[in-house]
């Protein structure tokens, strides 16, 4: 079993770390790392907690114990703006595009960040566009008019326009015609050659063993197991154990 | 039937073109006032209860700048610009550090700040109402009526400001955070927009308004510690009319308001006539709570 980037300093390590929210102990002492570059799968039952480990790396819950690393540096308890600038792209499970927003506005919401070029921003919306035409013919929309698959093609792209070093997608697929989950299985692949690492939260275990290199698998709040992701299948007891329903 | 047909055959049309001249001037002052209410709520979830303190507060300003410079439209750009000063600092002193908690904290918190205000105001500047001489005394013959430029000005200088806060709501970098803020703070934060900065800016733009609109106003009333409460009431009757937060709404809700009233007081004298604010406010909590003028909820 081993760790993937051992020489390397991690891109994000998360040590020990521990959430509430209110008085329900969320978070047990998760420990997990993503090195740069990687592709990392977060398997686990519905509530387990994983949705909580992207949404505390990301700052929006703080964790009452525990440390987040970004490239070596301490980064708990940074407002998520400061981490959004400083390389996280965070692509939530329920999406969260600015509904009002035209698909352009919404982009424009990561792209507009001071000292990126005209020209820098121009190659990031062509970038976008190139994978997600869908969303060049309907700049001008407003981004709640979108179908599901659409909006999840935006909010993906949304992140994109920040150049993270790293994208937290959650849930992905979820509620996804079949062909919009090959795109999206497709996107992942594309990020992960351009060096994008991605921590990827799914109920889609084939497609997150297909995509990952390494997957943890937690289960109330820590992480039970964790393996590169060509060791397991599907059929695997241990899938058995954490997944089965 | 007949009497119906009788009441209304009996208003002269020059009456009921006079009052909705009348309620459309009206309407877009209060528009004014209304809109940084509004964006305000909508951005921050803070029920400004201030807002009427920073429109007098503007109009002290805009004396103390007529004192110096005694210009009235210097005194109405830079009496804005100080107190939307005044509110970046305000916020960032009172409500910043209340982000996220229970709405009742922010309610206390801006209450007293208009106490505060209001006895600061009565302190340096006594009880006495004082005036602001309005910048032309132009008339002209409106049927029988003589009416002044100034307030045909007055409301078109609204629009104006209305329609600069459209268009940088509209374009530009700013403009977009606002709105990304508006529908998702969380989101917004997640983007990388510093939410926090981006409500100090509304709080500004909101307290700037309200001077603005205290300086264009004061010529019409006098000005004195208590003159925001008035302005303040119908303004919050507005808002609620016109779907909390909404900008658009609480326009259309501030000229149909004022619309309304004005054709009242044909029948009624003004000061009944504010009964009719009350009535529409009534009827749109019972049968449409989230305001007249948004799209209805799905």
């Amino acid at each position: 079993m081993s760790l993937g980037a051992d020489s390397t300093t991690p891109l994000v390590l998360v040590e020990d770390v521990h959430t509430y929210y209110g008085k329900s102990h969320i978070l047990h002492g998760v420990t997990l790392q993503v090195a740069p570059g990687e592709v990392v799968g977060l398997l686990g039952r519905n509530g387990v907690g994983k949705s909580t480990t992207l949404k505390t790396i990301m700052g929006l819950v703080q964790p009452s114990h525990g440390s987040v690393l970004l490239d070596g540096n301490a980064i708990t308890g940074l407002p998520p703006h400061k981490l959004a600038r400083l390389g996280i792209g965070y692509v939530p499970e329920d999406r969260r595009i600015f509904r009002l927003l035209t698909v352009m506005e919404n982009l424009r919401t990561g792209l507009d960040r001071h000292g990126v070029s005209e020209e820098r921003k121009q190659a990031l919306l062509d970038k976008a566009f190139k994978y997600f035409p869908r969303l060049a013919e309907r700049r001008n929309q407003a981004g709640g008019t979108l179908s599901g698959g659409e909006q999840q093609m935006l909010a993906i792209a949304r992140a994109m326009m920040l150049e993270p070093k790293i994208i937290l997608l959650d849930e992905p697929t979820e509620g996804l015609m079949p062909r919009m989950v090959s795109q999206i299985r497709e996107i992942i692949d594309v990020l992960h050659q351009e060096g994008v690492a991605i921590l990827l939260v799914e109920q889609n275990v084939p497609l997150t063993l297909d995509a990952s290199q390494r997957v943890y698998i937690m289960e109330k709040g820590a992480v039970r197991h964790h393996c590169a992701a060509s060791e397991i299948n599907v059929n695997d007891p241990v899938i058995k154990q954490y997944l089965g329903v | 039937m007949d009497t119906v047909v009788h009441f209304f055959r009996d208003i002269p049309l020059d009456l009921l073109l006079i009052q909705t001249v009348n309620g459309i001037v009206t309407g877009l002052i209060l528009a004014l006032i209304a809109s940084g209410l509004t964006l305000i709520f909508g951005i921050m979830d803070v029920v400004n209860f201030a807002h009427g303190e920073l429109f007098m507060l503007g109009a002290y300003v805009g004396i103390l700048v007529i004192a110096t410079t005694g210009n009235f439209w210097l005194a109405l750009v830079f009496s804005s610009l100080i107190v939307a000063i005044l509110g970046a600092i305000i916020q960032i002193a009172t409500l910043r550090p209340l982000l996220g908690r229970d709405p009742l904290n922010t309610i206390l918190a801006t209450f007293g700040l208009s106490l505060i205000l209001q006895n600061y105001a009565l302190w340096q500047f006594g009880p006495i109402s004082r005036k602001i001489d309005e910048p032309i005394t132009a008339h002209f013959q409106l049927f029988y009526l003589e009416y002044p430029w100034y307030r045909m000005l007055m409301a078109f200088l609204s629009a104006a400001i209305i329609g600069a806060l459209y268009a940088f709501l509209k374009y530009g970098k700013f403009g977009i955070w606002i709105r990304a803020t508006t529908q998702d703070r969380v989101m917004a934060q997640a983007m990388g927009i510093p939410v926090p900065w981006v409500h100090t800016l509304v709080f500004a733009l909101g307290a700037g308004m309200a001077a603005a609109s205290g300086v264009l106003f004061a010529p019409m009333v006098g000005v004195n510690h208590t003159m925001g409460l008035d302005w303040v009431l119908k303004a919050f009757i507005v808002v609620v009319v016109g779907g909390m937060g909404n900008l658009g709404g609480s326009i259309a809700a501030a000229i149909f308001v004022s619309l309304l009233e004005s054709y009242a007081s044909i029948w009624v004298n003004p000061s009944q006539a504010v009964i009719v604010s009350f009535v529409v406010l009534i009827l749109t909590l019972l049968f449409r709570p989230t305001g007249l003028f948004v799209p209805t909820p799905k």
